[in-house]
């Protein structure tokens, strides 16, 4: 599904080209769980920012679900986020000013789906990240962090996208909220086969997915699958 | 793509999350608005009130004084009755033209009048027949007007303006049948005029009549006329008697060019309100200033905010907002500020129009056009000053605000 051929990236930094990716292959299926590993400064975020479709390669090629993405503009880009790519965020990345299900029913505003329609979506998916009812019209200053990422993971999932993108999702929890969080990823991944894509720089992080792709210095010098792969057993009796 | 029920709930939201600073920042515009409406108020109130005053001097009214106007000095600043041309005879002439209602031949003299009880005050005393009260719309609040047969037989009988009256008799006291002197002349009052309110530059309510012909042999020693009025039957007859009369004195006077000139209501109207919208205009373009200066604090605050919901802009984008969506929203908030000041300044503006004209009497006049103009301008400001926050928040690249600090 998501298919990446001598992708290259470099940056204009103070008059000198810096290539941050020089060439970078691989392939992800469908229903894929993999991590993107790699020491910071690796090229990771970058090769993150270009799967997300924030960012174009400066080389090479980028398929998502067999659409070639490298050639578009701005407000092409944004749609295909808008419809295909959930993403999470090391800091949650929560409007501060809106509860819970306004927060999750985001991306459907930007779709144009009518409010009735997007209340139902965002519930759903507070359903499916596990998230308690009880909290859907707090505002997220009001929950602790592993209830914020929940909502983030809600919010990436509500429009149903071929690919979630997560980066360092648990970077800003502790170990124990950080775990329910991966579990809540396994759990999405088996039991809804979505196909995820998590980028950490923690090996013990990366061992939640099936798959590590590790990257050093922008190239990649290790794809392999998870050979003692660890299950989150911990099953979200965390609800503060 | 954003439905406009969801931008405009956006826009309440980020609104109400910071009600001090939208608060001030719509004060600003507020108080730009309601200036403009109290000001435009004040320079139409007094359009309004020249025009009402002008037109209460007499309707269809042509005025004939001696002496040549110069051309754009306008009929106020001209320091009429300084040749002595016009005569009775050519008022009498006059009154024979096809569409004349009404001719008074008037001599206009200040002078010293006294009362009896030694209250003296200077005032303009005219000499006028009869038909002076019919062409210059004055009625009689008490007694009765300078009559013809006054005019005959020379009579020292006097008309006073209220104004007058009171000033030599006091507000409760009664000049009827009462003496006044005039130049040292014995004169019994026979009537008072009703109040008609003032022009600011020539008062009918400040004015003593006596009759013409006592005027002219005992008063002010000459006959020649300070002023012809000329009252004409309907509007459309104004142009063709003013041509009529200037040939035929033209003609009586024995000159090639007029040695005299006719000024009608519309040429004063003309020159008094090219003055008022000037004044109109300065008062607005004060009051314009203080609303730029609140368009720059909502230009202000739209940037503030920009920068301080940069992180937010780089989510909003992230999951698939498109730059017009990100635009939209910071357009939307910027005019819904000026909106609402527009809303709240048009009523203080409105407010304070009435209140000036409570407290000081002076007249104001809030014209829909006010409004009008004042909600546009601030539908323009909200757009003008909005746009540039609300590009360089469209134009942030995601990455780099979803990293912003």
């Amino acid at each position: 599904m998501i298919e990446c051929s001598e992708i290259k990236k470099s940056y204009i930094v103070g008059g000198a080209e810096m290539q941050v990716l020089h060439g970078v292959t691989f392939t992800i299926r469908t229903g894929e769980f993999v991590a993107i590993m790699g020491p910071s400064g690796s090229g990771k975020s970058t090769l993150m920012n270009i799967i997300g479709c924030l960012d174009s390669p400066s080389g090479g090629s980028y398929a998502l679900d067999g659409q070639d993405v490298s050639l578009l503009c701005d407000d092409e880009l944004a749609d295909i986020r808008n419809s295909n790519i959930g993403f999470v965020f090391q800091s949650f990345n929560l409007l501060r000013r809106a509860d819970v299900l306004r927060n999750v029913a985001l991306p459907l505003v930007y779709a144009g789906m009518e409010r009735h329609e997007r209340e139902k979506r965002a519930k759903d998916a507070l359903g499916s990240a596990a998230f308690p009812e009880e909290f859907w019209h707090h505002l997220p200053n009001q929950l602790s962090g592993g209830m914020m990422q929940r909502v983030a993971i809600a919010r990436a999932l509500v429009n149903n996208p071929l690919l979630i993108l997560a980066d360092e999702p648990t970077g800003n929890l502790d170990t124990k909220t950080g775990e329910a969080v991966l579990d809540t990823f396994q759990r999405l991944n088996m039991k809804e086969g979505r196909t995820i894509v998590l980028i950490t720089h923690e090996r013990y992080v990366a061992e939640h997915a099936q798959r590590i792709i590790h990257i050093r210095d922008g190239a990649i010098v290790e794809d392999s699958s998870v050979k003692n792969r660890r299950i989150a057993d911990n099953h979200h009796d965390e609800t503060k | 793509m954003t439905r406009p029920s969801d931008i405009f709930e956006e826009t309440a939201i980020a609104l109400l999350a910071n009600k001090a600073r939208s608060g001030l920042t719509i004060l600003g515009i507020v108080i730009g608005i309601a200036s403009v409406i109290a000001m435009v108020s004040i320079g139409r109130g007094a359009q309004g009130t020249i025009q009402s005053s002008i037109e209460g001097l007499g309707s269809n009214l042509l005025t004939i004084a001696p002496g040549v106007l110069q051309p754009g000095r306008g009929f106020v600043s001209s320091g009429r009755g300084g040749a002595q041309t016009l005569k009775k005879t050519d008022a009498d002439a006059l009154a024979n033209i096809f569409g004349v209602r009404y001719v008074s031949p008037e001599i206009q003299r200040r002078f010293q009048v006294t009362s009896q009880a030694g209250n003296n005050t200077n005032v303009t005393v005219i000499g006028g027949r009869e038909e002076y009260a019919a062409v210059h719309a004055m009625e009689i609040e008490n007694g009765i007007f300078v009559t013809s047969a006054n005019d005959r037989s020379m009579s020292r009988v006097a008309v006073l303006g209220p104004t007058t009256a009171q000033d030599l008799f006091g507000q409760d006291g009664d000049p009827l049948g009462k003496t006044i002197r005039i130049n040292k002349i014995n004169f019994k009052v026979i009537g008072v005029l009703k109040p008609k309110g003032g022009t600011g530059f020539f008062n009918p309510d400040d004015t003593v009549i006596i009759p013409l012909s006592t005027m002219e042999k005992i008063i002010a020693g000459s006959d020649y006329l300070s002023t012809i009025a000329i009252s004409v039957t309907a509007k459309d007859q104004m142009a063709p008697v003013k041509e009529e009369a200037s040939a035929l004195l033209i003609e009586r006077h024995h000159v090639s060019e007029p040695d005299f000139s006719i000024v009608s209501q519309e040429d004063i109207l003309g020159a008094l309100s090219q003055v008022t919208t000037t004044f109109t205009l300065f008062l607005a373009s004060i009051a314009g200033i203080s609303l730029i200066v609140g368009g720059i604090g909502i230009m202000n605050m739209m940037l503030t905010a920009v920068t301080e919901r940069t992180r937010e802009i780089g989510l909003r984008k992230a999951i698939g907002a498109r730059r017009r969506d990100i635009s939209l929203q910071f357009l939307a908030e910027a005019i819904m500020l000026t909106f609402v000041g527009g809303v709240i300044g048009i009523t203080l503006g409105w407010m304070v129009a009435v209140g000036i004209s409570r407290i000081t009497g002076i007249a104001t006049i809030v014209s829909l056009q006010s409004i009008v103009l004042a909600c546009s301008v601030s539908a323009v400001i909200g757009i003008v000053f909005g746009y540039y926050p609300a590009q360089r928040a469209a134009g942030l690249n995601p990455i780099d605000a979803l990293r912003y600090e």
